[in-house]
């Protein structure tokens, strides 16, 4: 009985009621997403009282392109950490991918159709994947282990391919177009509506459904609030970006896998798997379900994520050479996803954590260049901003412990 | 209680190559009755509820299942029967909230190959209600934040809603406060009321008294003795435990015999 009155109040309460619970979820340590808003909040302030560059729509738009790569990884990368897996190969099979592109669309008179080329580049990260993953289950090789080989192995198969050429410039209008083309204002208008409407639609389609179930369901006035601050969000997104270049079509790249991904996550029974594993891999296996293909599937969606990132990469400078996937790719794409709020220990996390921690970083390593600082400040900041995201972490979990919740 | 037994365990045998864990087991579980299974460590209490899991198959002797011999190979096998085992450790995902955990590996789908969550919430919102569970605040919080008697209270009802007729708990009070232990108590009582055969496998004799109907003691692999709970004391089921007779003294003449088979 104590049960279905619980949920069924909550459908009568009103926005109130709705705050004070969100508030003591807070205060018993359920955070969400509210230090990362909070903590981007913070960078906005600093950077703009150092220099009033950082907040225009012009570096706004830079900021989107910049980060679209990273989120793209770190997606990848959340899928893993839920498993309470790590790889460390994305960087590298970023680059693979990028450069597969890039070789095959060369404009010899042997070059590939573009659909094929970017097919092969894309399948070259879901066979990676895969086959991390099969040695990762079938001989029972530890993922830090397999991974670490194919960072190596694959920044090698990163210079075989570039080979005697050394840079490949991009001159293919698709790629190039990936990272550097932007939405006529009408139509990214047209898609603010649509996802506005899309969004209200689902919601209170939900609603329907659990009065009609006679289940508790949240109140309307929250989901008002809810539509509204989507449609504000958006909005001002695509304003912004409008009074610059527009919207950058990774915008609506990064949109569809956050959408997709957040569906399969939270929707479909893999995604359900998923998690399972990553909380109590024993309590999966017992209740029927295959862990292996669950883990063989999570490594072949990360590399496929991270050839995404490849793409979005070469696209964004133009060209491919031998760093490609070498750098900061590796740890500032786990960086985000940590950040972000993915647990490091399986289980815990959500999709959208890879694009607010991708912001995050993105944002420090923009505005630090605004500032005119190298590398060597960038990366101290950043380190020390992803040790702070897991503090914080682990201190609400503590909190959690606390109240009782953990 | 009927006359045919819902589960029969006649004359069981298991070995684990020179170790005899169970000889000839004789074992009968009634429905709406509780049915407690007690006995020192290395008894051959888990080894018997895992031979009628599935998870052991057994090496002479047969099991019957509604007067019907049956061969169970298989976790799947016995939860096709009916039979669904509680273990220890719960097998829970701390992480997953309490519908989540009921329904894994088992999710009901709509049309489109989603997740039918309402469906699940419902059933698992009227199970708990069944099994007259008050504690559990919402069925949409994680396992985490549940409380021992709590955890345990999921795990049956995930055992029991599947249609199942025996439930098989091992050690369900183990871990358990005082106030817990009632729940859960209170819990096994209700599952027999509503007419399925429930098993549990316990150490303390305290617990075992306030819930069975029928005590049947095992020792070194052997049922030493069965009682029904309104004809015996405590002092005479610890005796059973700690010195019942045993049919076959093992280690002297029997093992020459394994070793020379």
């Amino acid at each position: 009985m104590t049960t279905a009155d619980a949920t069924a109040d909550t459908g009568s309460a009103g926005l109130g009621d709705a705050f004070r619970e969100w508030w003591t979820n807070v205060r018993s340590g359920q955070l969400g997403s509210l230090p990362i808003i909070i903590g981007l909040v913070i960078i906005a302030i600093v950077f703009q009282s150092q220099n009033d560059r950082f907040l225009t729509a012009s570096n706004f738009v830079n900021l989107i392109v910049q980060s679209a790569a990273f989120a793209t990884i770190a997606m990848g990368i959340v899928f893993v950490l839920l498993l309470g897996e790590i790889d460390l190969s994305v960087g590298y099979v970023s680059g693979v991918a990028g450069v597969i592109a890039a070789v095959l669309l060369i404009p010899d008179g042997n070059e590939l159709s573009t659909p094929i080329a970017v097919a092969l580049a894309l399948g070259s990260g879901i066979a990676i994947g895969t086959l991390h993953g099969l040695i990762i289950t079938k001989i029972g090789i530890p993922s830090f282990v397999v991974t670490l080989a194919g960072l190596i192995a694959w920044n090698g198969v990163v210079l075989l391919l570039i080979g005697s050429r050394g840079t490949v410039v991009l001159q293919n209008d698709f790629l190039i177009g990936l990272a550097n083309d932007f939405l006529p204002e009408s139509t990214s208008w047209a898609l603010w509506l649509l996802a506005v409407l899309i969004f209200a639609g689902i919601q209170l389609n939900e609603v329907r459904i659990r009065r009609k179930a006679e289940l508790g369901h949240d109140p309307l006035s929250v989901i008002a609030l809810r539509v509204g601050a989507l449609a504000v969000a958006l909005g001002a997104a695509v304003y912004v970006a409008n009074e610059d270049r527009g919207i950058p079509y990774l915008f609506l790249l990064v949109g569809f896998f956050l959408l997709f991904w957040g569906f399969v996550l939270g929707r479909t029974r893999f995604g359900r798997y998923v998690y399972a594993v990553g909380g109590n891999a024993e309590a999966a296996r017992r209740a029927g379900i295959n862990v292996d293909r669950i883990k063989i599937a999570v490594f072949a969606i990360c590399s496929f994520m991270a050839a995404v990132g490849g793409l979005v990469l070469a696209s964004r400078l133009r060209s491919v050479d031998t760093n490609a996937g070498g750098g900061s790719i590796l740890l500032y794409s786990i960086a985000a996803a940590v950040i972000g709020g993915t647990s490091l220990f399986g289980g815990v996390g959500h999709i959208k954590s890879a694009i607010l921690g991708a912001l995050v970083i993105a944002s420090i390593d923009n505005g630090l260049g605004l500032l005119g600082l190298g590398s060597g400040e960038k990366f101290v900041i950043t380190g020390g901003v992803l040790l702070l995201a897991v503090t914080v972490d682990s201190l609400s979990r503590r909190a959690q412990a606390q109240s009782g919740r953990a | 209680m009927t006359d045919t037994a819902l589960l029969e365990l006649r004359g069981v045998s298991k070995h684990f190559g020179a170790v005899i864990a169970l000889h000839e087991v004789d074992f009968r579980v009634y429905p709406g009755c509780v049915t407690a299974l007690v006995g020192d460590n290395g008894a051959g209490k888990s080894t018997l509820i895992k031979s009628v899991a599935g998870i052991y198959r057994i090496d002479g002797g047969e099991v019957l299942y509604e007067g019907q011999k049956v061969h169970i190979s298989g976790p799947r096998e016995a939860a096709d029967l009916g039979i669904e085992v509680v273990y220890q450790d719960l097998a829970l995902a701390d992480n997953l909230d309490v519908v989540q955990n009921m329904f894994l590996g088992r999710e009901e789908l709509e049309s489109l190959h989603t997740l039918d969550e309402i469906k699940m919430e419902a059933r698992a919102q009227d199970t708990l209600q069944s099994l007259s569970v008050t504690t559990i605040r919402s069925v949409r919080q994680t396992v985490a934040g549940l409380s021992g008697g709590q955890r345990q209270s999921v795990a049956v009802a995930k055992a029991v809603m599947w249609n199942s007729r025996l439930v098989i708990l091992d050690e369900p009070t183990a871990a358990l406060g005082v106030a817990q232990t009632r729940q859960v108590l209170d819990l096994v009582k209700r599952l027999a009321e509503q007419g399925l055969g429930v098993v549990i496998v316990s150490h303390n004799l305290h617990d075992i008294f306030e819930v069975a109907d029928n005590i049947t003691v095992l020792r070194l692999g052997q049922n030493v003795a069965e009682f029904k709970r309104t004809e015996v004391t405590q002092e005479q089921v610890v005796h059973a435990i700690t010195a019942g007779k045993l049919s076959k003294v093992p280690g002297v003449v029997d093992t020459t015999e394994e070793v020379t088979a």
